[in-house]
């Protein structure tokens, strides 16, 4: 099982192509080990693959803090822009509206509509955000041709070194995974485009 | 089921509810492994479902059938078929939706101010109190909606550019009130469905049949458990959970204020924000408790909802439970003290008035019913909490009521006085609001992932490093307590 494995390919014979490698393991001690021996070795285009965070796997693999937050913190400072420029357009500029005798522009009413449109504006940021960086939605992946990855969402842990790496070298790089400890590694393929 | 219920019975169950603040109580029990937690909640979705199941859909169903018909008899004839007159014209409408809305915010709080708090039990309960939370708010927001009389007209509420060049009133709670219930029913989806992507993406990997393949597939986005993924998505999620917690004290705040900026004697009070907060958190966890032991005796989820979740779930309960009731006896004690004359009628009249059962009841089942969770062996029989939290369910809505309906029912003017009984409609509505949110709620647990099984994972002893090298790496929220499990439940220390 752990020579490369090659799927089957349907009725019609597609060129393939090899997109990487894939290694399997076991246990969270077995992919963090191997992580930081792919780390070491110099690779950048690859990563982890598992069914739940991994504590300690950022520094592990070197992964840089994301900027996810900045962003959220834009989101947030347009949607309290937002909340006070709507309310003071409609009820001090475009309608001037008196209530009670308050100001026109009657900042501590008009908090909580501030508030919540830069709750809002923050919350689609962050979601909207992730996604976008991480490249999703992205329903086709060659990663899901793999019959064993299966269980990534499951109890199992990848790690995946693509071809496009500049240090790939298919026999190289697959003994480097087993050496690292995966119990299986099989190539990752596409059809050609 | 019947794999599950041996699966559990061959192991020991360890009483995780020790008090013993020197042990570390496990949070999944029956010895699972990644696999073994993986199939219990994955399964409830890929098996058919237990009868009770199918009796509770069907009663769920003819109750949103109920609505249905209330519904389409409301809009087509017109508010008059409720019983709301002058002066109460809030009634029933308006007490189901601060009831409901309330509802919802225990799922926030468990999802949000827990996950701050690093309260690492509630990872099996936060993925169905969030949901709840969602279809709660479904339920509220039906009712204002079609509270303003011509619902067709609603999106008037929303400062829509329009033809007659009128805007909303911004320094109006109702207005605040669409804001603040619209970005938390959007915000809880958000939370709710980003939460569950790596759950969609388990649900995908193993769905059998095409059409189970593409939805779960679609849904799950193509997440694959990257860990460049995990990183922004773990990331967004402590974001969410930061944006979501002064949301969630917001919403309620500015329920509150479409009573408080009243001038209406029992509505006018300064303590209604945190007063209302405390009894959305409080009413809220009742019905977490109400689904919970249910769904964990039918859906064999013991092992990951134990009895210690439950009994924390009681002390919130309780805890906030107290609050309520010092709530109510500030009211009381500040309508006395500061002498205003119609301020202290209005309580009086809460109380000795001709709606007096229904504030003794509210007081009965939510300061008197609770109190009995000060017992550990309360707290730890599922009978005893349902009672109490079936009490608490019925006392916060009767709170709702006898804040609304008795205080609207004695103006300032005894000439404008009044009374209020509800029609068959009013009735009809709040029994087919319960089967609108049954009904999203079983579906629910029939086809989604119940329990939040990458989070579960990760409170696990398997999901951490044996030898940690770094500081990075041994940063963890859940040490793994090697010896939970030969140490006496309780009572091991001197």
């Amino acid at each position: 099982m752990s020579a490369p494995s090659y799927p089957a390919a349907g009725a019609v014979p597609a060129p393939r192509v090899l997109v990487g490698l894939l290694a399997e393991f076991e246990d969270v001690d077995g992919v963090v080990s191997a992580a930081k021996c792919v780390r070491d070795a110099g690779f950048q285009r690859w990563d982890v693959h598992s069914p739940f965070p991994i504590h300690g796997i950022d520094r592990a693999m070197g992964i840089r803090a994301t900027v996810l937050p900045w962003l959220v913190l834009g989101g947030g400072v347009a949607g309290v822009s937002a909340g006070l420029l709507v309310a003071w357009y409609a009820n001090a500029f475009d309608y001037p509206l008196y209530v009670s005798g308050k100001p026109l522009m009657s900042l501590p009413a008009f908090i909580p509509v501030i508030f919540e449109l830069g709750v809002l504006l923050a919350a689609l940021t962050a979601v909207f955000g992730m996604l976008g960086l991480n490249r999703l939605p992205m329903l086709h992946n060659p990663l899901f041709h793999s019959e064993r990855f299966r269980r990534v969402t499951n109890d199992r842990f990848f790690i995946v070194i693509e071809a496009t790496d500049p240090l790939f070298a298919e026999p190289a790089v697959a003994e480097l995974l087993l050496s690292a400890g995966a119990v299986h590694v099989e190539r990752m393929e596409t059809e050609e485009d | 089921m019947a794999t599950v219920d041996t699966v559990s019975q061959q192991v020991d169950r360890v009483d995780n509810t020790t008090d013993d603040p020197t042990v570390r109580a496990p949070l999944v029990l029956g010895g699972k492994d990644f696999t073994a937690v993986t199939e219990t909640v994955a399964s409830i979705a890929q098996r058919k479902p237990p009868l009770a199941w199918y009796i509770a859909f069907g009663i769920s169903l003819a109750l949103l059938g109920l609505l249905g018909a209330c519904l389409a008899y409301l809009v087509s004839t017109g508010v008059g078929v409720w019983g709301n007159n002058q002066p109460v014209a809030w009634a029933f409408d308006i007490v189901n939706f601060v009831f409901w809305v309330g509802i919802g915010h225990a799922g926030t709080l468990i999802s949000a101010i827990l996950f701050l708090l690093r309260q690492n039990w509630r990872t099996s309960i936060n993925r169905f109190a969030e949901a709840m939370t969602i279809f709660a708010v479904v339920c509220a927001g039906l009712f204002p909606a079609i509270h303003v009389g011509r619902p067709w007209l609603a999106y008037w509420l929303f400062p829509i550019p329009n033809q007659m060049g009128m805007w909303p009133q911004f320094r109006s709670p109702l207005l605040w009130d669409v804001f603040a219930v619209s970005t938390y029913a959007t915000v809880s989806l958000l939370f709710w469905y980003v939460g569950m992507l790596p759950d969609l993406a388990t649900l995908r990997d193993r769905a059998v049949g095409k059409v189970r393949q593409i939805v779960y597939g679609v849904l799950a986005l193509g997440w694959n458990g990257s860990s460049r993924h995990w990183h922004r998505f773990e990331r967004a999620y402590l974001l969410l959970a930061a944006l979501a917690t002064p949301l969630v004290l917001s919403v309620h705040s500015v329920v509150s204020f479409d009573f408080a900026t009243s001038q209406v004697a029992g509505w006018h009070t300064t303590l209604f924000p945190p007063y209302f907060v405390a009894g959305a958190v409080f009413g809220g966890f009742a019905m977490v408790i109400t689904l919970a032991v249910p769904a964990r005796q039918l859906f064999g989820l013991k092992d990951l909802i134990t009895l210690r979740h439950l009994e924390n779930m009681c002390k919130v309960l309780l805890g906030t439970g107290l609050i309520v009731a010092y709530a109510y006896g500030t009211e009381l004690f500040i309508a006395w003290y500061s002498g205003a004359h119609y301020e202290r009628f209005a309580f009086i009249n809460r109380f000795r008035g001709p709606m007096a059962w229904s504030a003794w009841l509210m007081v009965l089942c939510n300061v008197v019913a609770p109190q009995l969770l000060w017992f550990k062996k309360a707290r730890t029989n599922v009978w005893v909490m349902l009672v109490v939290a079936m009490f608490v369910n019925v006392g916060m809505w009767f709170e709702r009521f006898v804040i609304i309906v008795t205080s609207l029912t004695r103006d300032y003017l005894p000439s404008s006085w009044g009374g209020y009984s509800p029609t068959w409609v009013d009735l009809g509505m709040l029994a087919g609001s319960f089967g609108l949110f049954f009904t999203l709620f079983l579906l629910f647990l029939r086809f989604g992932p119940v329990v939040a099984m990458a989070e579960v994972k990760t409170v696990m002893p398997q999901a951490h490093l044996k030898h940690p090298t770094t500081a990075d790496e041994r940063k963890f929220d859940y040490q793994p307590d090697e010896h939970h499990h030969h140490r006496p439940a309780r009572g091991g220390h001197p």
